[in-house]
């Protein structure tokens, strides 16, 4: 039933002038990514996700002990969290420098492209210019530059933020573009037929417009930023969870090392489940 | 119209718009005088450049030539003493009605006037629906709470471009009464562009008729209808007459279907 209702809804076009904006309904679907976590809506629904969970996880168990797969091939779940929280004092430092080099790049990656979006969807001459070097931001793996910057910057964090500033900046302000470009000139004749300054129609129309596209930046972007700095830590120096991965597997202790990949999926579903609700809260009204 | 002010004067207004193509030559030398408290309607067939003659009566653009006069001062820029209402309602989908109707007063820079917004929403029915969202409201409140949001800051002209032309004809009617109501109490000048003839019988003390593409002012109609005028009226010899007589007008243009 929901199904079906969902595909008929995806089949009738909600933009466009002629729309009615009243027909608008689901407030979820702002974006392809963000509509993921709105398919799962009942009580029963989630349940049977737990069920699959448990079983994947028991089954898995059941398994391995059955079939007496080796620690170092396969550690069994209860393995894994039994490393998870014997070793946490010993992880927990390298999770803090994952978060450190994750937020301070993103924070500088996603302000720089948020603005430059802002800015240069207003000149189309520079943004013509501009765009295929973007493209080849997104586009090209930023940690390929990641040895190159090791070379220059040494091991700290100083390569690690530059490379996940630069993974996730472009995502951030393509997206970002994209809304800014959303112009809807009937709106903009409305805040200044009652007398908008430039910056209060980019402050109250332009932005809450572009809301819905900078939240879809802002997630992919961190998402991309994320994986960035796991593969920077990974290419080289000794801390942060990209290096224990190494480090772990180097000694084949498995059970730590899938410790590691644990805490990294629940730092996405983390930043997944933020930017969720961010999209909620500020780009609700988008349908 | 001779014992009233005259509030606005359209000047032998002209524009072009610069295009890739091309000029467009939307607007002809228009002229016209509204009095002070006149209720006038602007009709012609669309692209004939009724907007255009709008958002250059508000400020929102210049003419090529001519110019307009509000109160006797040549307009050049958006003017507090003119709100518009738009086509679909164009009220923004992520403020609730309340902060939408509050908009004009935070451009402003003001308080909003709680008392005022307040009575207008009573007025026109949507006492109560504040925290609701322009989604959850059916088209015909949605232009209610535009004209909330248009008469929310007191202007003296209220410029109307076919407001109700996305709407279905009974919330039509019903808000073809409401504005005149409002009218009536509130005497505000008003210039109410529509390209539909009837709508524009019923509710204006002129009609302007233009021309297709450049637009030019062909005929004026005096409407001596009295008012209050109510859904009646529509039905009456006289009304019928009029409606016919402004259809045969437009009709025997021929320059427009010639070319
Ligand atoms: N910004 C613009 N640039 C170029 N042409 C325009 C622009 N706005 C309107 N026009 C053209 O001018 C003519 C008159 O437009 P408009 O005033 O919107 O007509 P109406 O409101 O009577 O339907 C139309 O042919 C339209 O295509
Ligand atoms: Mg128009």
């Amino acid at each position: 039933m929901a199904s079906v209702d969902r595909e008929l809804k995806d089949t009738i076009p909600t933009f466009g002038k002629g729309g009615d904006p009243a027909q608008t309904v689901d407030i979820s679907n702002w974006s392809g990514l963000a509509s993921e976590l709105s398919l799962v809506k009942t009580g029963a629904e989630w349940a049977a996700i737990l069920l699959v969970a448990v079983l994947i996880i028991g089954g898995g168990e059941l398994l391995l002990r059955l079939y007496e797969v080796p620690t170092y091939i396969m550690p069994t779940p209860s393995q894994i969290v039994g490393a998870l929280i014997k070793d946490f004092p010993a992880i927990a430092p390298h999770v803090g420098h994952t978060l450190v080099e994750l937020l301070t790049g993103f924070a500088i990656g996603a302000t720089i492209g948020f603005v430059l979006a802002a800015i240069i969807t207003q000149f189309p001459f520079a943004e013509k210019i501009i765009a295929p070097y973007v493209l080849l931001l997104v586009t090209t793996p930023m940690l390929a530059l990641v040895p190159l910057l090791i070379l220059k910057l040494g091991f700290g964090y100083a390569p690690r933020i530059i490379a996940v500033a630069l993974a996730s900046g472009p995502m951030v302000m393509i997206n970002s573009a994209t809304g800014f470009r959303r112009v809807d000139l009937a709106k903009i004749a409305l805040a200044r037929s009652f007398g908008a300054s430039t910056l209060q129609i980019f402050l109250k129309i332009r932005i809450p417009m572009a809301m819905p596209m900078v939240i879809v930046g802002l997630m992919v972007g961190s998402i991309f930023g994320l994986l960035t700095a796991v593969g920077a830590e990974m290419v080289g120096g000794s801390f942060g969870l990209g290096n224990r991965l190494t480090y772990y597997s180097s000694l084949i202790q498995m059970p730590q090392f899938f410790a590691c990949i644990l805490i990294l999926a629940m730092i996405g579903i983390s930043i997944y489940v933020l930017f969720y609700w961010l999209g909620k809260r500020w780009a609700g009204w988008e349908a | 119209m001779a014992d009233r002010a005259v509030k606005l004067v359209i000047d032998q207004a002209s524009k072009y718009y610069e295009t890739r193509t091309g000029r467009v030559h939307a607007l002809d030398r228009f002229s016209m005088e509204v009095a002070s408290g006149e209720f006038v309607c602007v009709i012609g067939p669309s692209g004939c450049g009724k907007s255009t003659l709008l958002w250059s009566m508000a400020g929102l653009h210049g003419l090529s030539g001519g110019r307009i006069l509000v109160d006797g001062r040549p307009v050049d820029g958006p003017n507090a003493q003119i709100a518009m209402v738009f086509q679909e309602a164009n009220l923004l989908p992520w403020r609730d009605l309340q902060r939408n109707i509050e908009l004009p007063f935070e451009i402003r820079r003001q308080p909003p006037d709680r008392a005022r917004i307040d009575g207008l929403l009573e007025r026109v029915g949507l006492s109560g629906f504040g925290a609701k969202y322009p989604r959850e409201l059916s088209g015909g409140m949605q232009q209610r709470a535009s004209i909330v949001r248009a008469l929310s800051v007191n202007p003296s002209i209220l410029l109307m471009d076919e407001p109700f032309g996305a709407l279905d004809a009974f919330t039509r009617e019903e808000m073809n009464l409401l504005i005149e109501e409002i009218w009536l109490e509130t005497k505000k000048t008003i210039v109410f562009i529509t390209h539909s003839i009837p709508e524009a019988v019923f509710l204006a003390d002129r009609i302007f008729v233009m021309s297709a593409r450049p637009g030019r002012l062909t005929r004026v109609f005096d409407i001596d209808l009295p008012r209050p005028r109510d859904v009646e009226v529509t039905t009456r010899p006289h009304f019928v007459e009029l409606v016919a007589e402004i259809k045969r007008s437009i009709e025997h243009k021929p320059a427009a279907r010639a070319a």
